[in-house]
Parts: C-alpha cells; structure tokens; sequence
C-alpha cells in the first residue's frame, strides 16, 4: 500500500505537449509510472513517447481507463483543466502549475464539490512537485533516485525542502511510503490534515515527516488532528523563523497576516500537540530515524 | 500588488461605493488649486504612500485655507513618511490626495479578505471602526461580524442585509449599506482582489454612508486578465533591489542581515535563513531563483545580491534534483569568473552528482569555501563572514 499512487494507477498528463511536460513525462516514463495518455485540445491523434494524445479529458479516461491526471497547463487555463479532471472522471489529480489566480482556485474547490463524496476527485496543489509512491510510480516533476521506498509519509508544501528531507532519510537508509506536495499556494487542493488522514489510514506508512512553512492556518488545523485523532508520530519542520511579517515568501501562500501563521506559532502549537519538531532542516532525516528507533523498542 | 488610496476609491466609485470628492495633486500649488475646485471650507490632505497608520506618523493634515494646504503638502512632499507598517526606512511621498472634510456620526470597518481557513472570500465588519482591525479584535471582538461568500452564487443581498443590521445601521441606510457591500465584492470579485478595506467607512451627519479611506490589494497572479490594473503599479513605493529582482523573474525579499542567500525554491530559502540565524548570523536577503538553478539564473542572483552594500558573505545553496550538481558547480564557477566578489563565498550542493559538483568547485582555484549540510553550510558562512570582517578592520587600522 501506499496512498493515492501505485503501479497500477493510469496516468495522463494534461498540457503534455508542453516543454517542461515533455520532459517530466519522459522522467515518469522511465520510473515506471503508468502514463497512459496526455491531453491537449487539438492535438488529440498526436502521440509523445508513444503515449496517444486526447483532445480532452474524456475521450482520454474512456479510451484508457485513467484515473489520475498530472496538470501543467499554463496558469491562465489551468483552473479549467482541473475542472475537467474532476469532471472527466479522474479521481486523483496533481497540479504543478504555479501562478494560478486565488479566486480561481476557489472556483475549483467549490466546482469539485458538486460531485459527491465517493465520486469526487481528490487535488493535490498546485504549485507543487507533485507525488511519489517510491518503486511504484512518480506524478509529479520530483527526483524519482532520491527516494527509497520505505515506511516514512512526507507532506510538504515546499518541492525542494521535501528533497532535502527524502536525501537525508536516503543517506540513513530509510526509506518513503508515499511523499505529498500539498503546494505553496494560499487555496490548495488538499491540506495537511487531509493527507495526515490518509497517511493514518495507510498500513505501509509507519511515522510521518509534515513540511510546514509561514502563511495560513493548515498546520494548527493539523495539529488539532494529530491530538485527537492520530496514533502514528508526526516529525514536523516549519521554515521561516526569520521571515518578516507582511511579506510573501516566494510562495504566494507564505505570508504571516494573522496570529498563529508565523513559524515560532507553529512550532509552539505543533510541540505542544505532541509533534516532535525539527529544529533545524539539516536533522529532519536523523529526528524521525529516532523517533522510528524509539517507536520499534 | 498594493495601489493607492485615491486609485482604490476610483475603482471602488466605479462599483457603486460611495467616497468623498476628493483630487490629486503633485505639487503644493497644485494641491491648494484643486481644493479651490473641489469647493467647501475645510480639506484633508492625505499623502499617498502604500502603508496604513499614515494618520499617526503626520501622513494626513486637516486644512482650513489654501496656506494651511501648501504649507501642509511642502512639508509632506520629497519626505520619507514612517509609519509602523513601513518599517524604519519609510515610503516617499511624491502625490497627495486633496478631498473635502465630511462631518459625521459614526464610523464602521469593513474588510473583504480571502480566507485561507473556509477557502473563501469572507466580509469582516465591526461597529467599532476608524482603529485597525488587530486592536477591535484585542479590545471589541464581540463587536466583530463575520459572513463567508459561496463562490457560485456570489454575495446576497440577505447577508449583505444581516451584516447592516449586526452593525447597528439605521434601517432607512440599509439599501446604501448592502449597495456599498455588493459593490466592494464585485470590486474585489471582478478585478481579483485579495484584501478591500475601508475604514472607516461612515455614516455622515447628513445621513449618507461614505468611505473615508479605502485600501486594495490584487493578486499578482491574476494580472495577465488585469492590464489595467498592472497599469496601477507604482515603483516608487517598492524597493528597488525587489522590484529589479521581480523585473528579472526572481523572487528576492531584502532583509537587515549580512549574509547573502542564493537558493532553489522558497521553502528551502526560507530554511536557508532560518539555519543561518541559528549558527549565529543574520541574513541578508530571502531568494528564491526557481527549480532550474541555470548559469544564468545563478549570475543574475550574484548580482542581485551583491548590490546590497550590507552584505559581507554568500551563501549558495542547491538542491540539483532533476539538474546535476556539476553543472549547478560549473554555473557557479562561471558566475563567479564573471562577475568576480569580494566577499567570502560558500556553496553547500546536494542531490545528483554531489562529488563531481565539489570536484569542480575545488578545481576552479576560485576561493570558493564548501559544505555538505545546510547546518555546516551556515556555521562556515557564519564564521568566514566574522573572519572576514575581522580582516578587514585590521587592514583598516594598518591604513
């Protein structure tokens, strides 16, 4: 088990005639990922790698059975095309568009919840790298080689801030369940808590590692959840003690502008959650090869 | 993207909301002619910085005749106006806004905001304005109303109507109030606001209901369908280090430190600071040069950073994960023999190819200092920043 992605997932890649699409399907081809499809209006007939391209969504579920999408639309239309996902029949979809306007990403999340709960398609991003089950399959634009595939869940809203924490396990031996980019956007698909539970629910996933920063309230909502309603331990990093107030950090979502957004509020609430935190990113590997230690005696 | 109060209350005029008459000027002369124009006997003149709390630092002067407005707007012009959201070095002042006085009764605070907890856009109002919105919420909180907008149908007039009568507003002002309220969201709706705010907003003594002040910010994201909004952006309020940085497509934020910062990604930038501040330094500067980490992108950074006199050393940190450290290394070692500095470098590469990256790096003969963590990456830069201003005060006292 892993969540969200295995071997058998069906993959398509919306906007896969893109440079950068290109080049990150090619890299998911070769992890072993299932890509079965891309989509791009017009060009439906056209194939990349030996992949066939759909004009849309549809057309590409119906002819392949996918059920996961990877969008690297443009911003301007990449709302659109994660409603065409969700509307397509897609149930696992990534986004790794970053610049996508806010108000348009809640358009989406408000179009996705016209489907009901066992139909509705689940988003993670954007602005994101995406997801990874190690030795199963990669949708998203991250590294494939620095993951081992193991029992740590990642979730992080930072790409390479979670390559960071993947390497350091690597060097350690350990290994990755699954690894969930959630994205630095302040309207994002799925949240912290959303993943925790999916990671509490996962019997391959032995301890998670959640990737915090500045901006938003996501990581209190997830420590209330890990109080309440987790029983595996939780290593936690939050960037941006030195952040100034006011100011976005690069991620259009880190920006402390109320109370409990900043990285020392965080951490303050995670600890006293019972989150062990990192205290600096350079550990995060060695923090949860302890609290795995401590955990197995 | 912050604008203006006076391009806010255009905007927000054009919506339906109500403002005072009011008219721009660049000059001290232009200021008293045009409150000639506007009429009455009483004026305030508001200098037109992209910071709130102008009041208190002497941003806003109450005039009742043409010397009091031109002596007022001489003293504001070419000054730098300090406000507790501007930080120490403070937003020049090149226009005032000149309007006529309003008495009246009562003032309100009304905020749209996008909120991050119910995803949505979320009206905040309190019966207690003309403070900021953190001080109500520390002294009135219960004075607070609060009313989320779903996304498909917009904001309704019922809850525009809740929201007058939670505030007490007389009920022959209730049609003006839930004018007021849909124009703000459709304001901030069709032009893609993150944050409108008026405060106060006022009930006059005449009976009308009037924004006294009026703050928007936009999304950049959603410029591209916005030119005319892009066309609102004034340079002379952003730092220029940042605004070159966003010209060039890098996200760069300057900070009081000394050591520089050169990253891929704004999380592991983010991190970067963080490490540095706790071996002992302080940074200079947030910034994010995008996943690639090309040559170029790497020479730009240097630059960029360098122009801050402040800065006494910099730290390069890479994350080669799709790229290769070599080529990260060599990217580096050109930017490097270009544009050569004369502070300490140090470079901390991880991902593909980390042996071959540091191969090159030693090999250049450039004085380059390495490191495999962040944590040793930060303590050298630390320690080769204090060295280094150590060496140089000597040379200083050997002069």
């Amino acid at each position: 088990m892993s969540i969200f992605l295995d071997r058998d997932t069906k993959v398509i890649v919306q906007g896969i005639t893109g440079r950068m699409a290109q080049f990150h399907t090619k890299e998911m081809l070769d992890y072993g990922t299932n890509v079965v499809g891309g989509v791009v209006p017009g060009k439906g007939g056209e194939s990349i790698f030996g992949v066939p391209v759909f004009n849309t969504v549809k057309e590409a579920v119906e002819a392949t059975g996918a059920n996961a999408s990877l969008v690297f639309v443009p911003p301007p239309f990449a709302a659109d095309s994660i409603m065409e996902a969700a509307d397509g029949g897609i149930r696992y979809c990534v986004c790794i568009t970053d610049g996508i306007p806010a108000q348009d990403m809640i358009q989406v999340k408000r179009y996705m919840m016209r489907y009901p709960k066992e139909k509705r398609m689940v988003l993670t991003g954007p602005n994101c790298a995406g997801t990874i089950s190690p030795g199963k399959a990669l949708l998203g634009i991250m590294p494939g080689h620095i993951y081992l595939q193991g029992n740590v869940g990642i979730v992080g809203r930072s790409g390479t801030l979670g390559y960071e924490a993947a390497q350091q396990l690597k060097d350690l031996g350990l290994g990755v369940s699954t690894s969930v980019g959630i994205g630095g956007d302040p309207i994002n698909g799925s949240s912290f808590r959303d993943i925790l539970e999916e990671f509490e629910k996962d019997p391959e996933t032995h301890v998670i590692c959640m990737i915090g920063e500045i901006g938003g309230p996501q990581e209190a909502e997830a420590a209330e959840y890990i109080q309440n309603h987790m029983t595996k331990p939780v290593i936690a990093y939050i960037a941006g003690l030195t952040a100034p107030k006011g100011r976005t950090m690069g991620h259009a979502g880190a920006i402390i502008s109320a109370f409990g957004e900043s990285a020392s509020e965080k951490v303050e609430i995670l600890t006293a959650a019972g989150v062990t935190v990192a205290e600096n990113p350079s550990v995060i590997g060695e923090t949860i090869a302890r609290v795995l230690k401590k955990k197995a005696a | 993207m912050d604008i203006h109060e006076y391009q806010a209350k255009e905007i927000l005029k054009s919506f339906g909301v109500t403002v005072p008459d009011g008219a721009l000027a660049y000059s001290p002369e232009q200021a008293a002619y045009r409150a000639r124009e506007l009429g009455g006997n009483k004026w305030i003149v508001k200098a037109q910085v992209h910071a709130g709390g102008r009041g208190k630092a002497g941003g806003v002067k109450l005039c009742s005749s043409d010397h009091e407005i031109q002596d007022a707007t001489a003293d504001m012009f070419g000054r730098k106006l300090v406000t507790h959201q501007t930080g120490p070095e403070g937003k020049g002042i090149y226009r005032v806004y000149v309007e006529t006085a309003v008495a009246f009764d009562r003032e309100i605070y009304l905020g749209f905001v996008l909120d991050r907890t119910s995803q949505r856009v979320m009206i905040v109002a309190s019966s207690e304005g003309g403070m900021e919105i953190e001080e109500i919420s520390e002294s009135r909180p219960e004075s607070i109303v609060r009313s989320t907008v779903e996304p498909a149908v917009g904001l309704r007039d019922f809850q525009a109507r809740e929201i007058a009568f939670q505030l007490g507003i007389p009920a022959d002002l209730t049609q003006q109030m839930v004018r007021t309220l849909q124009g703000c969201y459709r304001a901030f709706r069709e032009l893609d606001a993150t944050m409108v705010e008026i405060n106060p907003l006022v009930i006059t003594a005449d009976n009308r209901i009037l924004a006294l002040d009026a703050k928007m910010t936009f999304d950049s994201n959603a410029l591209f369908r916005h030119p005319q909004i892009s066309e609102l952006r004034d340079k002379s309020q952003e730092d220029p280090r940042e605004s070159r940085a966003a010209d060039r497509g890098l996200a760069y934020i300057g900070l009081s430190g000394n050591i520089g910062c050169i990253v891929n990604g704004a999380g592991l930038a983010m991190a970067t600071m963080d490490t540095i501040k706790l071996a002992g330094g302080e940074p200079a500067n947030f910034l994010d040069i995008g996943g690639g980490a090309t040559p170029e992108r790497v020479a730009k950074a240097f630059r960029l950073v360098m122009s801050d006199d402040n800065v006494q050393a910099i730290l390069v940190n890479i994350f080669a994960g799709i790229n290769r450290c070599d080529w990260v290394a060599e990217g580096v070692v050109q930017a490097l023999r270009a544009n050569p500095v004369d502070v300490p470098v140090i470079v901390r590469l991880a991902g593909n190819n980390v042996e071959e990256g540091l191969k090159i790096l030693a090999q250049s003969g450039l004085p380059i200092i390495r490191a495999t963590s962040l944590m040793e990456a930060a303590e050298r830069s630390v320690t080769a920043w204090k060295n280094d201003v150590a060496q140089n005060t000597k040379l200083r006292a050997q002069k």
